[in-house]
């Protein structure tokens, strides 16, 4: 069997955990699953979670992914939490447009900027 | 160039869409569509064959889902059936609403209809016809 490789990759920037998505394709409802279970985990680990998701590598993503994405947005909600999205493709920012999900989330163009606008 | 056309039927398993997709969308890759047209029909390929065979099919094994793409270097043609009870899009939620905007699902149609040309649905919702032409256009979004 191949080896499978990390769905994401995690670091962390003072209080901010930053989870950049290894795959260049968001749409496996499998990859989808282990993403989210990934992100639930991290966000469950503090109190007050302050989440920055890196989509410098995502060249494509399905509707299965926002979901993920909205899920993830309300679990940390819930916990007075701050979530951030940043590095987003032209394309990939369309789709954002479009389902006027670019209002709900918190998008910086640079990994720079987002960590900046946490408080 | 000659037309390719793939014609498949699957189970309403995500393993066999992956394959279907993967096919589907080799031909696509070799009829030399411009990369905003091939990504329009890589998104939408995939919310039709997920929608066909989580909410059409109810994921049920039994259940087939029948496929026919017609790709030309100007255009592509996706049709896609399922076994299911089929379904009125007119009554699916706008997601983009102020109440609607967190739910998880339901977005899959909004990005169907942005991003091809055309989408008609038939046989009581249970299939679905697509088309996109190979031309630079930035996605429309649908009239509210």
């Amino acid at each position: 069997m191949a080896e499978q490789l990390p769905t994401v990759a995690l670091s962390q920037q003072k209080d901010v955990r930053i989870v950049e998505f290894t795959n260049s394709k968001i749409i496996d409802e499998l990859n989808i699953a282990e993403i989210g279970q990934a992100l639930t985990a991290i966000i469950d680990q503090s109190p007050n979670p302050k989440l920055l998701l890196d989509f410098g590598q995502v060249e494509h993503l399905s509707s299965a992914a926002l979901g993920m994405l909205i899920n993830a947005n309300g679990r940390i909600k819930s916990k007075n939490g701050q979530l951030r999205l940043c590095n987003i493709k032209p394309q990939i920012y369309e789709v954002f447009l479009i389902t006027k999900l670019n209002k709900l989330f918190y998008i910086h163009p640079t990994r720079q900027e987002a960590l900046a606008s946490f408080t | 160039m000659a037309k390719r056309e793939v014609k498949m039927t699957i189970a309403s398993d995500y393993s066999e869409a992956r394959k279907a997709h993967r096919e589907i969308m080799g031909a696509v890759d070799a009829s030399g569509f411009n990369e905003s047209s091939t990504f329009a029909i890589k998104l939408a390929l995939e919310e039709v064959l997920m929608n066909a065979i989580k909410h059409g099919n109810q994921c049920d094994p039994a259940k087939n889902v029948r496929i026919e793409a017609v790709i030309s270097p100007r255009q592509f043609e996706l049709t896609v059936e399922d076994e299911g009870r089929g379904f009125d899009p007119a009554e699916v939620p706008d997601p983009r609403t102020e109440e609607n905007l967190e739910k998880i699902h339901g977005r899959g149609l909004l990005l169907m209809r942005s991003y091809m040309d055309e989408v008609e649905y038939t046989r009581g919702g249970r299939r679905v016809r697509m088309v996109k032409k190979n031309r630079e256009e930035a996605p429309h979004p649908p009239p509210c």
